[in-house]
């Protein structure tokens, strides 16, 4: 047995009201840079619908993941190392810039330049790629909330056996949000894929990340990655992806996602796994039976055993705790209330979802019952099959069984709970319908819906003894140095990104009170405390790299030419 | 000019070959890569790089053939024309596709926009000197395939080549090679002279050790997966002049 710490996140779909705030200041984080115009770390789809890119799910053509060979062993779907190697000219299977959309920005010179006239002027959108005039045609939520699904929604790759049941009236879908980021999957498809060996998983906290010194862009983990997940900046020519907010996570704060997520639903610890039951738990012959097997790997840090046996391994005292403490081992093991994202792709993903029961609440409640009552919620769970079996192609490979039992336990906490908050005599036969006991479903609803940040997040901080080793030491994030150089991308230079130092993080971390909070953040170390984005002078003068605050402010050209500009003004000559 | 061009170019071009490889590659690291327009345009690549890509690798087979080992030693094994049918086959096979290829991937490097945006000075100057050396190399299998008695290059070409190596350049027998040989060594060794500073660093990259390695690479924290440097100060990005002008 090889223990080993994984970072994991579960997030609570009922909760998501869809207002892509974690996509926003994940990307004002961390691919606000030229080159990455079109990567959305963190995307918020709305399902049913095509994904971002479109129809990624679609493995048949992309050909991601892995599948079981003729011997039962497993191999990458997309061609083993002699097959990569082969096609490593041009890879065959790489999304294009149409399959997520071309990025483009608005004219708005044009509001405040155009000569008089009798219309109004208008700022036209212009591509981000070669800066021609251009007419979006997609994007990555073009779909939103059922945007135009009446007539691209049959081509969702998870209608896959349900596809005559499910119409497109208004009156009569259903949908719900899905935000998704990187998996950071136990058995990373991307990591196998890379013919350099750039990507790596980390022996610590299991965060799947690119080294972008080893990075030689051969494009393969983007095909590997059956979520693609893993992007290839144009401009740097290297692959790049969710980080997990690793400086973040290791000073013990959660991801810029998670903390900015408006319906509070994410929820981030540690879960410890047995390295070595990996492989023959991903090799399971029935994709039904993945979820199952996925499960088996993780142990319970709660038992003496492992715990021992974990120490014994070398994870430190304080992680044990952490793990033992982790709301994503209680929602996964538990209660058994969070489920993966297509396990049918053998990755063993890490990021996991509590199905939501919302679309069968509103039906229920559109038909005139009453929504909260555990006999109206079971009976509909059973007879509204449709978001049922929609949600089991997503989390369950198809599998309806354990999305039931989920959602027949969202249902009876929410009918337990209703009694309680009328003042009513709770009823137990609701909790033991769904195999709980009364209390466990009160342990449970608060986890779900009142639990605070603490309990929430359960960030063990990355070790003191291996502080020099932390990345966050480093200060600046190696993408994006440099520039394009004489070696490098020709189109436009790159906007640097700005992490701030472990000190500061520190220094807000320890803080009592506001008054000692350094008035100025990024997205990257905000806690929550203070307002993001503005800076004293003298922190100005420590900084470099964020545009328009620091002496490097001449290093942009764009940042230039308002400057001389005010110069010339100032100047009458 | 003769002792010049063929006896001490070769050496001053891979000297610089040499030093600025490893240069590069401690100091930009950031910057290898084969920085792949794939994104933007895969229709044309898909035909043209692989077709030129293999070209290219069948190319570096036949020189290996053709200029390291001595007319002598395959004169014994295989006769005369077997050879050079074998030479002049593959020679125009890989010759066509290296053309093919690369008139295809120009093409689409002039024409698509968004690929010819992402292209560089040092990128055009090094398709300029590839190009070149393309040419010269053509015309080099076309006039041996249908003038073989013209001029035997494995009787002049090849031994100043190999003379290269033994460090005893003997620049004569070079001399009286047809202009095309003659332009073909000499842009090539400039090809080589350049290569450090250009994106032909990818070659090197060729990642055979995938084939060896396990699929899934554990690495710690602090591992960087290189020799440790002495101070955590962030790894050298090597700057050209104009970067911090800009």
């Amino acid at each position: 047995m090889r223990i080993m710490a994984q970072m994991a996140m579960v997030m609570n779909l009922d909760k998501c009201i869809g207002c892509h705030t974690c996509s926003v200041t994940c990307k004002q984080a961390w691919t606000n840079r030229t080159g990455l115009e079109y990567v959305w770390f963190n995307n918020v789809e709305t399902r049913p619908g095509l994904g971002y890119p479109r129809r990624y799910e679609d493995q048949e053509t992309w050909k991601g993941g892995w599948e079981l060979g003729r011997n039962g062993r497993l191999k990458l779907k997309g061609g083993g190392r002699l097959a990569k190697l082969a096609t490593i000219f041009s890879n065959p299977k790489l999304p294009e810039i149409e399959d997520y959309y071309e990025p483009w920005t608005y004219d708005y010179e044009n509001l405040l330049n155009a000569p008089a006239s009798k219309t109004f002027p208008v700022a036209r959108p212009h591509s981000l790629l070669d800066g021609r005039p251009m007419n979006p045609q997609w994007g990555a939520n073009w779909d939103d909330d059922l945007g135009g699904t009446y007539k691209t929604g049959h081509d969702d790759p998870m209608l896959k056996g349900i596809e005559e049941k499910v119409t497109f009236e208004f009156d009569k879908s259903f949908m719900f949000y899905l935000p998704r980021i990187c998996e950071h999957c136990l058995n990373p498809t991307c990591a196998a894929s890379c013919p350099s060996g750039a990507i790596y998983k980390r022996e610590e906290d299991g965060i799947v990340l690119v080294d972008q010194n080893r990075c030689r862009g051969w494009r393969m983990c983007i095909s590997g990655c059956p979520y693609k997940k893993i992007y290839f900046n144009h401009s740097t020519g290297k692959a790049e992806k969710c980080t997990f907010c690793y400086p973040r996570i290791e000073v013990g704060i959660p991801t810029v996602c998670s903390e900015t997520c408006v319906g509070r639903l994410r929820y981030i610890g540690l879960m410890l796994y047995d390295a070595e039951a990996v492989t023959a738990a991903a090799s399971v012959k029935d994709d039904r039976d993945l979820y199952e097997a996925q499960r088996g790997v993780f142990l319970d840090p709660r038992d003496p055993a492992v715990a021992r046996e974990a120490e014994r391994q070398g994870i430190p005292l304080d992680w044990i705790d952490a793990a033992k403490k982790s709301p994503v081992l209680r929602l996964i093991n538990d209660y058994k209330v969070a489920l993966p994202l297509h396990p049918e792709y053998r990755t063993m993903p890490m990021v996991w979802y509590i199905p939501p029961l919302s679309p069968i609440v509103d039906a229920v409640r559109e038909t005139g019952h009453d929504a909260e009552e555990a006999g109206n919620l079971f009976g509909a769970i059973d007879a509204l099959r449709i978001p049922l079996e929609y949600l089991a192609n997503l989390f369950t490979a198809g599998d309806v069984e354990p999305v039931r039992q989920v959602l027949d336990k969202l249902a009876a906490m929410r009918s337990y709970m209703r009694d309680i908050n009328l003042e009513r005599e709770p009823r137990e036969e609701i909790a033991q319908a769904v195999g709980m006991t009364g209390s466990e479903v009160k342990e449970m609803f608060r986890l779900l819906a009142i639990a605070k940040y603490d309990e929430r997040y359960v960030i063990p901080t990355a070790h003191a003894e291996q502080a020099h080793a932390l990345e966050e030491l480093a200060t600046d994030c190696p993408v994006g140095e440099g520039g394009p150089g004489a070696f490098g991308g020709g189109s436009g230079g790159p906007v640097p990104v700005a992490i701030q130092t472990l000190r500061e993080t520190k220094e807000r971390m320890q803080a009592d009170d506001m008054s000692q909070v350094p008035g100025s953040v990024s997205y990257l170390q905000w806690d929550g405390r203070g307002v993001p984005g503005k800076a004293s002078p003298e922190e100005v003068e420590h900084r470099q790299g964020i545009p328009g605050a620091g002496p490097d402010i001449t290093a942009d050209p764009r940042a230039e030419a308002p400057l001389k500009g005010m110069r010339a003004q100032e100047d009458p000559q | 000019m003769n002792t010049f061009l063929f006896g001490v170019f070769p050496y001053l071009a891979m000297a610089v070959f040499v030093v600025g490889t490893i240069w590069r590659y401690k100091y930009d690291k950031f910057g290898w890569t084969t920085r792949s327009s794939q994104l933007y345009e895969s229709r044309m690549l898909r035909i043209g790089s692989p077709l030129f890509h293999y070209g290219i690798l069948l190319a570096v087979l036949g020189h290996a053939m053709g200029l390291v080992i001595p007319k002598a030693w395959t004169d014994v094994l295989v006769p005369e024309d077997i050879y050079h049918a074998v030479a002049v086959g593959g020679g125009m096979t890989a010759g066509i596709m290296i053309v093919v290829g690369f008139v295809i991937l120009v093409f689409r490097r002039r024409t698509v926009k968004t690929v010819f945006n992402a292209t560089t000075v040092n990128d055009k100057v090094m398709y300029l000197v590839l190009g070149l050396t393309i040419l010269f190399g053509m015309w080099n299998t076309i006039s041996t395939a249908f003038a073989p008695e013209e001029y035997h290059y494995r009787e002049g070409v090849s031994p100043w080549f190999r003379s290269i190596f033994t460090f005893q350049p003997n620049v004569d027998l070079i001399a009286g090679a047809p202009f095309q040989f003659q332009a073909h060594a000499v842009t090539a060794f400039l090809l080589v002279m350049i290569w450090p500073f250009t994106r032909l660093v990818h070659v090197f990259s060729a990642p055979f050790q995938y084939l060896a390695r396990p699929y899934i690479v554990y690495r710690s924290k602090g591992d960087t997966g290189q020799r440790p440097t002495p101070s955590r100060a962030p790894q050298g990005t090597w700057k050209s002049p104009t970067a911090s002008k800009r």
